[in-house]
């Protein structure tokens, strides 16, 4: 029986969304406030999702303590009171919420083994979030 | 197709324990959910459904009907038990928020008749939820 698993975690970091290739006028017109180049921060919330049959012996799709582990320590250890501009990953890529958003996604999809993960919602402020699945629709 | 969901909360006790593993097994794999005293959670329950609007009274269901299913097969059945002791299905299942998901919906689908069943939501913590949505 398949069934779906979800665990928020939380973070704070700062980002500036800045495109070297416009010009600063450009900058300034698509990303407004969050071109400020001093940057600015954000707590966010991310939502991991993880699926695949409830293991009768365990009643889990997952254990909690293999997920907790993996994200505290590479993903909320990586942010965590970052400025996502100087990270690696972000040294091509602006650093939005949903390039954050695939970016996490994309690390629990390569190096998380213990069950499927399904998708990945953060929320950069109470009223913004992002979700991402691989480029398949979200279950709902 | 227009989805509905009705939230309902309780509150229970459970413990984790597999009686086919040694004791150490269980103290690995389940952790401080093995105390065998149990703990307790305030659970919350979101139940969406799905149907066609009915062009009369303009509802997918009678909110009140959905209310009192609920009520009647989940919530005066679980809240303030003790879910390992109590609940006939986790004296074979461990009471974990995946299997009480799978339950829940065991208990309900055969009783909705008017709309059907789209998702089963439980919340243990507000940052912990399992989601089930019926045989895939």
């Amino acid at each position: 029986m398949r069934a779906y698993l979800t665990k928020r975690y939380r973070f704070s970091a700062s980002h500036r969304l800045h495109c070297p290739e416009m010009p600063a006028e450009e900058n300034r017109a698509v990303y407004g406030k969050c071109n400020n180049p001093h940057g600015h921060g954000h707590n966010y919330f991310v939502e991991v999702t993880v699926a695949g049959p409830v293991d009768p012996k365990t009643g889990m799709v997952c254990n909690l303590a293999d997920l907790d582990g993996f994200v505290n320590e590479k993903i909320v250890k990586r942010f965590d009171l970052e400025n996502l501009n100087t990270l690696s990953e972000f040294a091509a890529r602006v650093p939005t919420t949903e390039n954050l958003c695939v970016e996490i996604y994309e690390i629990l999809q390569r190096e998380f083994h213990h069950a499927e993960v399904e998708k990945v919602r953060m929320e950069e402020t109470m009223l913004n979030s992002f979700e991402y699945a691989g480029g398949r629709e979200p279950r709902h | 197709m227009v989805y509905l969901t009705r939230k309902a909360e309780f509150s229970a006790s459970h413990y984790y324990n597999n009686p086919e593993f040694s004791p150490e097994e269980n103290r690995r794999i389940f952790g401080k959910c093995n105390n065998p005293h149990g703990h307790g959670h305030n659970y919350a329950l979101e139940v969406t459904v799905k149907g066609e609007i009915d062009p009369r009274s303009g509802f997918v269901v009678d909110l009140k009907e959905l209310k009192d299913i609920m009520n009647r097969e989940v919530i005066d059945v679980v809240d303030h038990r003790h879910l390992n002791e109590e609940i006939a299905e986790f004296r074979q299942q461990i009471p974990t928020t995946e299997n009480l998901a799978i339950t829940i919906w065991k208990w309900l689908s055969p009783r909705l008749n008017v709309a059907r069943l789209h998702r089963i939501r439980v919340y243990e913590t507000p940052d912990l939820f399992a989601d089930y949505y019926g045989e895939e």
